[in-house]
């Protein structure tokens, strides 16, 4: 019979060294399953994690007359990093204080519907530094409200913010579905289930010529600093930390567990609905019942992987963003099923979670004793 | 059931010299401790034996052994005579031993038929329903199968654990502690069933620290203190004094308290009240808490310490912000960060978890408390944490070690040391020594007495009573959520702190009342609620009072015109302190001769042998 033990004193470098693992451990039995499937291995390496360094050494190598285009894969792994960064970060900050908000995916679609709905009321003339700037705040306050649900039902029912959060994720699909089919249908799109295209001064201007990337890597940046002086430097984030250690001795401390549950549930929706309209007012540009939604599942992954820390969050963002990318290269080059991508992030979820369980506990061999 | 039930039936007084169960010379040792040392006792079939002890005193280690749990040291256990191993608690059960513990080993998701159908793989569900149907009406255990284990209050639940316990067919039940969580009417509802399983010949094991229960229940007692058998004695033929005496022991000497001064009230509870849905609620509990004193809260454990020690930190807020006043301010709705900046400090009881953060450092943990006072960056709360290692004496090795590496006598001066450090006017102390060794304790009751002695206010919420005859000024004793009159520890003797623990009254009356009163009622088959709140004339306070409590400056006392409010003893000269060597140990005949005032201590007991006199609540005799 195999027991766990918990470790008296867990190291740190493990904690550090276990998304490495996890990601090698992922690739290794990712490739196995490639071979299985018939395919080349080595290729599909390649193709799924080498090319964003393969291209921008390609950059490096072209003279400067010849480049356009070739940053477009790397700038989409940015491009796609940015939701998944935001909703990461807010999810750590839910997670350290011991709630688990699941529903991201449907606070960022209110983040979107809300951004959506000031990009398509407002005057056409007006500038887009304010045209932008409400859409963004909108889209903050659309993803704050939804996540106030499942904090309210938390703090007055005592309702498992799990199930609630993620129920309500549905909900908001369905929301947007009724949407974009009904009251903000576009009258020109030929019975297309989808919005009009949002007004120039509600979309967020390109960074680099030839790709997709756009300002809101800055923001990004930005909100990533501000949260890491938060959490480590203010007494807020140190409330989160304590009370997800020991709920009991932050009430002692003075911090409430119902301002607690609501300040977190706050952040963390505000933040996934501003990657909802950030997404909605830069890639997109307009509403539709696909808006890649499940980005807020796979900051799960994020937060996770990062260590819920904001320095872990953004590389970690990073890598999930390539199994994104590269599983689309892979879908396109290899024929490599969709779903495939879905396999990796499986994978990589268990593998750091079993790591992590092995930082706290070991395992021991215990033979079954007869009574 | 039945056959066995009928098989054990009419055996009873026949095996008076082979025991049913005997325990010899049985001792076990956790590496320094000794938790059992060379203990022996007897149990017969229709007989329940009262296993006494306070907290700490090895009952819970001795049951472990009889379960198979643990195994003793040296010693041996004798079935019908003959010498028998408990290898485990399967193998317990097969010898026929059953076990009901304090807490509940219930799955909450299953149905109480499911629970049971757990503990009997080998039978049918129809069978064991059979069982479970004639067990419940035999003795009046009444429980539905088919309801979810969740859903049943706390004495539902403990009828499926003794359900559970009869089914596997014992003849010896031991009770840890089987009231602790249950109301005063379900505790009756138990003897009930324990009287007629008794009457049918099984032996019982009571475990417990409520005196009424064991006066009320078992034929004779066996007393543990600090591991050792103290005593046996029939708990009909002896007092609860006597009982509570051989329990808890001497008191030690008390320490200097020399040189201090008593000064007004400054942390006021008026009729506090706090309703919870888990634990003891509170029932208007008042007492005042003045400068320059130790106010000490006895109780024996899960009484409604926490709750109070929550309502006064500020964990749990009360519902009336008049209820809890300092300097005549009224704080019950702040949070504990506006009571902290009052100047009160708290230290609870649990230490990793509460008190400090096992994974935090010693600075960390500092700013759980001192973000209060904004002192937040980690240089300054290091060099702090640093000062408080130095002057609370916190050993360690590392240099900033986290607080779950530290012994918890290490770790108890760091947490006491923290809130000290700041030199607070108020500190509300829960179990300040609990399991900390004899030296680290001596050192936070010596910081605690000079907090007093600098003119601070300290309410310390103790089960140690020889804790509470050495620092504590006055004493109240809190019992099923409601406060005792407060009482000057001169005044007191562990044998009435004992006796006000387990919800008796103070009695000066001679021992004798004490078993005329009490009546045996082993055939009843009704509960009567017998709860009567009476009113007992006793010499206390009030009269000593006009003595000074510290020789150090003249008291004068003003009488408090309502009784439920204890006495306000004002100093006219605060700032004199002239140092007395050693005061006296006080006279304890004085407080027992003849009472020249009385006044009233109100309880709730749960049978009527000790009520001399049945009155209203809150009368003046």
């Amino acid at each position: 019979m195999i027991t766990l033990e918990k470790r008296l004193a867990p190291s740190t470098s493990a904690s550090i060294l276990s998304p490495i693992i996890a990601i090698t451990l992922t690739i290794i039995c990712g490739l196995l399953m490639i071979q299985a499937a018939g395919k080349s291995p080595v290729e599909a390496f390649d193709v799924y994690f080498l090319f964003p360094f393969n291209d921008i050494n390609t950059y490096l190598n072209t003279a400067p007359e010849d480049r356009g285009g070739l940053l477009y894969q790397p700038a989409e792994v940015l491009v796609k990093a940015i939701p998944l960064a935001l909703i990461g970060i807010g999810l750590a900050i839910a997670f350290r204080a011991g709630l688990f908000n699941i529903g991201a995916p449907g606070q960022y679609i209110l983040g979107a519907i809300f951004a959506g709905g000031v990009a398509l009321h407002v005057p056409e003339n007006l500038s887009r530094f304010i045209v932008l700037p409400l859409c963004l705040i909108a889209g903050a306050f659309g993803g704050l409200l939804w996540a106030l649900i499942p904090a309210f039902l938390r703090v007055r029912a005592g309702a498992n913010e799990i199930l609630t959060s993620l129920m309500l994720t549905y909900v908001a699909a369905l929301l947007l579905d009724w949407i974009v089919r009904g009251p903000w249908k576009d009258p020109a799109g030929f019975g297309f289930p989808q919005t009009p295209d949002f007004p120039e001064s509600a979309i967020i201007p390109i960074i680099l010529e030839g790709t997709r990337l756009h300002w809101g890597l800055a923001l990004v940046l930005i909100i990533f600093a501000v949260l890491w002086f938060i959490l480590a430097r203010t007494v807020t984030g140190f409330r989160f930390t304590v009370t997800g250690l020991a709920p009991k001795a932050a009430h002692f401390a003075g911090f409430n567990q119902r301002g607690t549950v609501y300040l977190v549930f706050l952040i963390s929706g505000a933040l996934a609905g501003l990657a909802g309209a950030i997404e909605a007012t830069s890639t997109i540009g307009q509403l539709q019942p696909e808006i890649s939604a499940e980005y807020g599942f796979a900051a799960i992954i994020v937060a996770f992987l990062g260590r819920l820390h904001p320095v872990g969050i953004l590389l970690a963002a990073l890598v999930l963003a390539i199994t994104y990318i590269g599983g689309e290269n892979a879908q396109i080059s290899l024929g490599l099923p969709k779903n495939a991508t879905l396999v990796f992030q499986g994978m990589l979820l268990l593998f750091l979670l079993t790591c992590d369980a092995l930082i706290h506990y070991r395992l021991r061999w215990r033979t079954r004793r007869r009574a | 059931m039945g056959q066995n039930a009928g098989g054990i039936k009419g055996v009873t007084a026949s095996h008076e010299h082979t025991p049913l169960f005997e325990a010899r010379g049985i001792s076990k040792s956790f590496g320094d401790v000794t938790a059992n040392k060379d203990i022996s006792l007897k149990v017969d079939t229709g007989e329940i034996l009262a296993l006494l002890g306070e907290n700490g005193a090895g009952k819970s280690t001795f049951v472990k052994m009889t379960d198979g749990v643990l195994r003793p040291d040296s010693g041996a256990f004798l079935w019908n005579g003959k010498q028998i191993t408990i290898k485990s608690p399967a193998a317990a059960k097969r010898i026929g031993i059953g076990m009901i513990f304090q807490h509940f080993s219930s799955f909450e998701a299953l149905t109480v038929l499911e629970n049971l159908a757990l503990a009997l793989p080998q039978r049918s569900l129809r069978a064991i329903r059979r069982d479970v149907a004639e067990v419940s009406e035999r003795y009046g255990l009444s429980v539905n199968p088919k309801s979810r284990v969740e859903r049943l209050s706390a004495g539902e639940k403990q009828r499926v654990e003794i359900v559970r316990a009869l089914l596997q067919q014992p003849k010896l039940l031991i009770l840890d502690e089987p009231t602790s969580v249950l109301t005063p009417q379900e505790a009756d509802g138990l003897f009930t069933t324990l009287d007629s399983l008794a009457e049918d010949g099984m032996a019982m094991i009571y475990i417990s620290h409520r005196l009424s229960e064991i006066k009320e229940l078992c034929d004779s007692a066996t007393i543990l203190r600090h591991g050792e058998v103290v005593g046996s004695c029939d708990p009909q033929s002896t007092s609860v004094s006597e009982i509570a005496e051989m329990m808890i022991g001497k008191t030690a000497d008390p320490i200097d308290r020399a040189g201090a001064y008593v000064g007004g009230p400054r942390l006021v509870v008026d009729n506090l009240s706090i309703p919870v849905k888990e634990g003891v609620p509170l029932k208007n509990i008042s007492f005042s808490a003045r400068r320059g004193e130790i106010m000490g809260i006895a109780g024996i454990a899960g009484e409604g310490q926490d709750t109070l020690f929550a309502a006064l930190s500020g964990e749990r807020r009360t519902p009336k912000a008049q209820s809890i006043k300092i300097d005549g301010q009224p704080i019950g709705t702040m949070g504990p960060t506006s009571r902290r900046r009052k100047n009160i400090a708290f230290a609870p009881e649990q230490r990793l978890g509460h008190a400090a953060i096992a994974d935090f450092s010693l600075s960390e943990n500092l700013r759980l408390t001192r973000h209060a006072m904004r002192e937040f960056s980690n240089r300054k709360l290091r060099a702090r944490s640093l000062k408080i290692r130095e002057d609370y004496d916190v050993r360690s090795s590392a240099n900033d070690p986290k607080a779950g590496t530290l012994s918890g006598g290490n770790l108890q001066k760091f947490v006491i040391g923290r809130e000290l450090d700041r030199h607070p006017d108020v500190f509300v102390v829960a179990q300040p020594t609990w399991g900390v060794d004899a030296g680290a304790a001596s050192s936070i009751r010596n910081k605690l007495l000079s907090v007093a002695q600098r003119g601070g206010t300290v309410v310390v919420i103790s089960q140690d009573l020889d804790e509470i005859f050495q620092i504590a000024d006055r004493v109240a004793v809190l019992h099923r959520g409601e406060l005792s009159q407060t009482h000057l520890v001169h005044d007191m003797t562990p044998d009435k702190i004992g006796m006000l623990m387990s919800g008796e009254d103070i009695d000066s009356e001679p021992k004798s009342t004490t078993t005329q009163n009490f009546t045996r009622n082993r055939a009843r088959k009704t509960t009567e609620t017998t709860e009567e709140t009476i009113a007992v004339r006793t010499g206390t306070a009030h009269e000593q009072t006009k003595e000074p409590i510290r020789q150090a400056a003249p008291l004068s006392v003003v009488e408090s015109p309502k009784p439920a409010t204890p006495p306000v003893i004002t100093s006219s000269a605060m700032t004199s302190s002239v140092s007395v060597p050693q005061s006296p140990p006080p006279a304890k005949s004085a407080s027992q001769s003849s009472p020249r005032r009385r006044i009233l201590v109100s309880g709730t007991v749960t049978t009527p042998w000790t009520a001399p006199e049945v009155i209203q609540k809150g009368t003046v005799l």
